[in-house]
Order: structure tokens, then sequence, then C-alpha cells
């Protein structure tokens, strides 16, 4: 119990300890806030659960890609055959998805389990009031609990992969590239912004609703609805409004082809599974349909990191965004609520 | 009267049309203990959110420490500490760690915390159950961790919302006579709200009575009752071993004297309403006459007299005005019919 929070107590403080001669300056509030939110999320059992349900999904799709990785490697109509860690992440054999898949399921309800009761709860508790009552900000309350959230999905995924990369170097002997970890560590940062765009959903909830049971169905409801509903829904308008497909010229059908993109590039996770690709392939060279003139002469290699990095920036930028949006909202419903249990 | 710690003036704060605390000025001075009486829903706790910048005021405003609580809460709860009334803690840590997290929050340095948290503790008399989970608390610890949470900081004023809420009457006294001994040993401001009378009237130099949003009377108890019994202020009961005639010869005397108003006589009692308190000279007169006297009985009157007929007045008649006439016209009703 008071172990995990003495191993923080070293972790923030650090820099107070260091010169104890001087009078020591207190840990600010903010922090004070962040450790006890981290502590708090180690130990609680949901926590605990979508730890084991992230880590099975991993072992499982690295079991299968590493079983598949000669096949991968010695593939040589596939320019990205070299990459072997990022070969790691995204082969398989169709039996199991790929571990960015995964995420795009699993990355938002882990968002949703750290963050559905972030203000409800301690408002039920009545935990509220009396933390309201000390000398701290009311949007540091808020920003500690995202970033505490923050810091322990950050932390597991990057351990993951990490485990991953060392996993990688004893059973193939292949050394790491710069290129490839500079890929896998974009690819986790874009996983932590995918995660946290759910959190602060769920944050943002969690402060509309009084009772952790409805923000929770709330949420859960949008991840359900972005997940199964949205492609369904958009595929049938679009499909509704396209005229029959023998009368179309190759530029109106390129035309609602982009549609039917931008639409489904609504959803978080589209716009994740997009970025992931991006990064994990170094291959991929544009997310919409590229025609037979712009493909004239391109030749099928790996692309540098920086250009998948640019293809790559709008989608991160939309989720940055989005969470950015959830987030302002969240604060402008809390900054000026009166808080009574 | 100097040096007012809290000053509301003309504080309000709507919610829609109704009207939860209506132009409310109140000063309370450093060291004081000060109860603010009402029952539920009387506008107690919106009036203490307002003073922690809690909630903004439609109207008006609060200094707390010479400090606006609206503007600047953060300097205003750095000298504050507040006790909601149904306090929360972390159920999943210990009480220690409970209070150890507020004590971080407050910006205590690192190597004082544990000790100024067991001192806390142990000043609030829960050395022993320190490091028990708070879901394990009962009620009455809830209450003590909840003092500790608030004294741990070393706030220059206290406030405390229905403090004695769900604890039983042992537990109550010691919990006020804690309150009132911290209070007067390190100088500490206390405001405390309750709808319980008796356990305020123990504990406070001064109390508001406030029903509707609106203070009706301010000030010691011993004022509040002679502002509103008048002159039946001294009410003595006088009880001897036999039964008493109605027409009892020495009443007459008694009637006689100076201070005394009233003098009633049922069987074995004799009831005397005084402007002052007489009781040596009454009960030395009657020994005189021969009585046997059993038992002398001062009645005082308690905030439940004076919160009574405040709050039955209000409920009869809404305007300032006719609270007052109807006041009146009470009191001398009640007058002549002990006549």
């Amino acid at each position: 119990m008071e172990s995990s929070l003495v191993y923080f107590k070293d972790l923030f403080s650090k820099g107070a300890t260091r010169n104890s001669k001087v009078r020591q300056t207190p840990v600010s509030p903010f922090w004070v806030m962040v450790r006890k939110e981290t502590g708090d999320h180690i130990r609680s059992w949901r926590f605990i659960v979508m730890l084991m349900l992230v880590v099975l999904t991993f072992l499982g799709s690295m079991y299968v890609s590493v079983g598949n990785i000669s096949k991968a490697v010695n593939n040589m109509k596939d320019p990205d055959r070299l990459f072997v860690y990022l070969k790691l992440l995204t082969t398989s054999d169709g039996t199991l998805p790929t571990f960015h898949i995964f995420i795009s399921f699993l990355g938002p309800l882990l968002g949703i389990a750290l963050g559905f009761d972030a203000v409800n709860a301690e408002q039920n508790n009545g935990t509220l009031t009396r933390l309201m009552a000390q000398p701290v900000y009311r949007d540091n309350v808020l920003l500690a609990k995202f970033c505490g959230a923050l810091l322990v999905v950050s932390i597991l995924f990057l351990s993951l992969v990490l485990l991953m990369i060392g996993g990688g170097l004893i059973i193939t002997g292949v050394p790491v590239e710069a290129v490839e970890l500079l890929r896998i560590l974009a690819f986790i940062v874009l996983s932590i912004i995918y995660v946290g765009f759910w959190l602060s959903l769920a944050i943002c909830l969690s402060v509309c609703f009084r009772h952790a049971a409805t923000s929770a169905l709330t949420v859960i409801g949008i991840w359900l609805f972005f997940t199964v509903f949205y492609q369904i829904i958009v595929n049938l308008v679009v499909n509704a409004m396209l005229p029959d497909l023998g009368y179309l010229q190759p530029e109106e059908m390129l035309s609602y082809n982009n549609l039917l993109l931008s639409l489904l590039r609504l959803a978080p996770s589209q716009l994740y599974t997009d970025a992931a690709t991006t990064l994990l392939m170094p291959s991929v060279r544009s997310l919409g349909p590229l025609t037979v003139e712009q493909m004239a002469g391109a030749i099928p290699s790996p692309l540098p990191f920086k250009e998948s990095l640019m293809i790559v920036w709008p989608q991160i930028t939309g989720l940055l965004a989005a969470t950015m949006v959830c987030f302002a909202l969240t604060y402008y419903l809390f900054m000026r609520r009166e808080i009574r249990t | 009267m100097e040096d007012p710690i809290i000053e509301l003036e003309g504080l309000t704060k709507c919610y829609g049309s109704v009207k939860a605390v209506d132009n409310l000025y109140l000063k309370i001075d450093r060291g004081e203990i000060f109860g603010l009486l009402g029952p539920n829903g009387a506008g107690k706790t919106t009036t203490i959110l307002m003073m922690l910048g809690l909630a903004e005021p439609s109207a008006g405003s609060a200094r707390v420490c010479g400090v606006n609580a609206t503007m600047h809460p953060i300097a205003v709860k750095q000298k504050v500490g507040y006790m909601p009334d149904s306090v929360g803690f972390y159920d999943d840590m210990t009480a220690f760690e409970n209070l150890m997290y507020i004590a971080r929050l407050n910006g205590i340095a690192g190597e004082e915390i544990e000790a100024r948290t067991r001192e806390t503790m142990e000043l609030v008399g829960l050395g022993e159950e320190m490091h028990k989970k708070t879901s394990a608390y009962s009620r009455g610890m809830k209450q003590r961790l909840g003092l500790a949470d608030v004294l741990i900081r070393d706030p220059e004023v206290i406030i405390l919302d229905e403090p004695t809420l769900g604890i039983d009457p042992s537990g109550i006294k010691e919990f006020l006579s804690l309150i009132r001994r911290l209070s007067r040993q390190q100088g500490l401001t206390v405001l405390l709200s309750s709808h319980h009378l008796h356990q305020v009237q123990q504990v406070c130099d001064r109390v508001g009575i406030f029903v509707n949003g609106k203070l009706l009377v301010e000030g010691n108890i011993e004022t509040l009752s002679r502002n509103l019994f008048g002159e039946e202020s001294y009410v003595v009961v006088i009880t001897a071993r036999e039964a008493l005639p109605s027409s009892w010869g020495p009443a007459e005397e008694l009637r006689k004297l100076d201070a005394v108003r009233n003098v009633e006589v049922k069987e074995s009692t004799i009831e005397l309403s005084c402007r002052e308190d007489i009781t040596p000279d009454i009960v030395r007169f009657l020994v005189e006459q021969g009585m046997n006297i059993t038992g002398v009985h001062k009645k005082e009157y308690g905030l439940d007299e004076i919160y009574h007929r405040y709050f039955e007045n209000n409920l009869k008649n809404n305007t300032a005005n006719g609270k007052f006439a109807g006041l009146f016209q009470r009191s001398f009703f009640k007058r002549s019919n002990t006549q």
C-alpha cells in the first residue's frame, strides 16, 4: 500500500531532495495529485484487468508474428522485408489480428476504464468537496487526472514495446536499426495519443454525468458506435448517393472514393489505424487512392521516416485536436460548477 | 469588532428565481466560535461555499482574512480549513495516507509530513487507528479524521458544516469540546453550521439564526434570549414536598416583590417569572415560611426556545413586519393566559 506511494515519492521529488541543505521546496500540488492518481490506477483492479488483456493480446500477436517472421522476411516481393522489428509488429497469418489492430480496439477500452469515473466517483464519495477546499486550482485537478492515467498508459505501452524489441533481439539476433526504433517510438506516441483521446472523452463524460455507470455506458456507447455502426452508416449513405457505377467517369469515381474516406476518417479508430499502418509499413505511400499516372515511375521501396510522418501528420493532428476539444469541454463544464455532495 | 476575519457584505445567491442566500451581512471576529443555525435548506452550506470561493455569489462579496474569496479562492483556501457536511475519504487508502495526501497538497515540506500527520492524528484522538483503512472507520471516526484534515494545514479559520451529523451524543460532546479546546488554545476562529441547537449552545460564543436565506438575528445566546423573551427572562420553578393549596398565602407576598412579575402555583410547584435573578431571595423567603423545598430549578431559555419562536413565526408570517407583530402577539397571549 504505502510502498507504491514511496516509489513515486522519489520519482517526483528528486529535485527537492538533491539540495536538502536548503529548505526543501514542497512538491507542487499538481504533481502530488498526479502521483496519487497514478498510484490509484496501478493498485486498482480495473487497471490490472486491462493490463492482462493488453499483455495477452500483445503476447498472442507476437507469438503469431514470430512464427511467421522467417516467411515474411524472405518474401522478396515485400519492400519492407528487411525491417525485422516492424515486421514483428505487423506480420500475421490471419488467425489473429496484428498488435496495432488490437490496440485500435483495446486502446479505447483502456482509456475508458481509466477515466469514466474520474470526477463523479470523487463527487459521490464526498472527496471532491474536500479536495476543492484545498489550495489547488480546479484545472489542475482535471489535468492531474488526465496526466496520471496517461502516464500509466505510456509506461505500459513503452515497456511492452521495449520488451518486444528485447525479445526480438534474443530470438532473431538482428540488431535494431535507428529508423525502426524511431518508427516504433512514433507508433507508441500515436497509440498514447489515441488512448488519450478516449481518456479525455471519458473524463468529460464523468464531469457531465453524476453516476459512474451512466458515464461508463455513454462512453462505451460512443466507442461501439464508432467501431461497429459508423462504417455501416457511412457505407449506406455513400451508396445511396452513388449513381450507377457503369456511367461514372474515373475522376468522379475518385472523388466519391475520397468522400467515403474522408467520412470514415471522422472515426478516431480509422485515423489511428491509418496512421499506425503508415508508420509501421514504410512502403505505404498514400492513405487515399492513387491513380495510375501518380504511380507511374514509382519504385516500390520503403519511404524515409520523415516522409511517412508527413503522410500521417493530418491523422495525428486530428487525434490531438479531438483530444483537445474533449478536454476543453471538460474544462468548461468543470471550472464554474458548484461542487456539493 | 475591530478585526473581523470573515466579512460578508450583501451576499446573495440565486438559483433561478429562488434566493438561497438573501442579502447577508455578517462579521465574525478573530478567535470567535460562531454558530450558524438554521433548518435544512436555509442556505447555510451555500453561504459557506461562497466564503470558500467554491460557489459564485450572485451579488455582494465575501472577504475572508481580508481576501475576496470569489476573486482569490486559493489565497483563502490556504488559510481556511473546511470540513464538508458529508466528509468522504479515499476508501482504499489508510487514514494516515489520506491525511498525508492532504498535507502534501498543502505544500507541507517532505520531512515534516509524517511527524505532522502523526501529531495531528493523535491530537484528534485517532492515534490508535492511524493505519486502518478509512472504509473501516465509523462515522464518528471519520468526523474526527475530517477535523484532523482541517487542522493539519494550520489554518486561521476553520469552517465546519454540520460537524455533529451522525455522531452519537457522547461523541458529539467530546467532539465539540475538542473544537472548543483547540479554538481556545490556538486562537482559531471557528464557524460551524448546524441545525442542532443544544450542541451549538454548548460551544458557541455567538450564533446567527438563518432561515430561508436570511439572517434573522445574531448575537450571544444570552442577548438573544433577553431580546426575545424580554422581562420574562428568568423563570424559577420551586418544588415542595407537599401539595399547596391554589390560594396559598405566601404567593401574594411573593407577588409584591419588585423583581417578580408573575407567580403561578400548581399542586406542589411554584413557578415565578422575574425581571432579575433573585432565586436566593425567593428560596430564603420560602424557607422562612416553613416550606419543605425539594427542588429549585432555574429555567434558562435555550436555543431551542429561541429557535422555535423565530422559526414558528417565520412560518406563519413571511414578511418581516408580520413576523415581529406575530412575535409580540404571541408573547402577549402567553402573558395574559398566565395571569
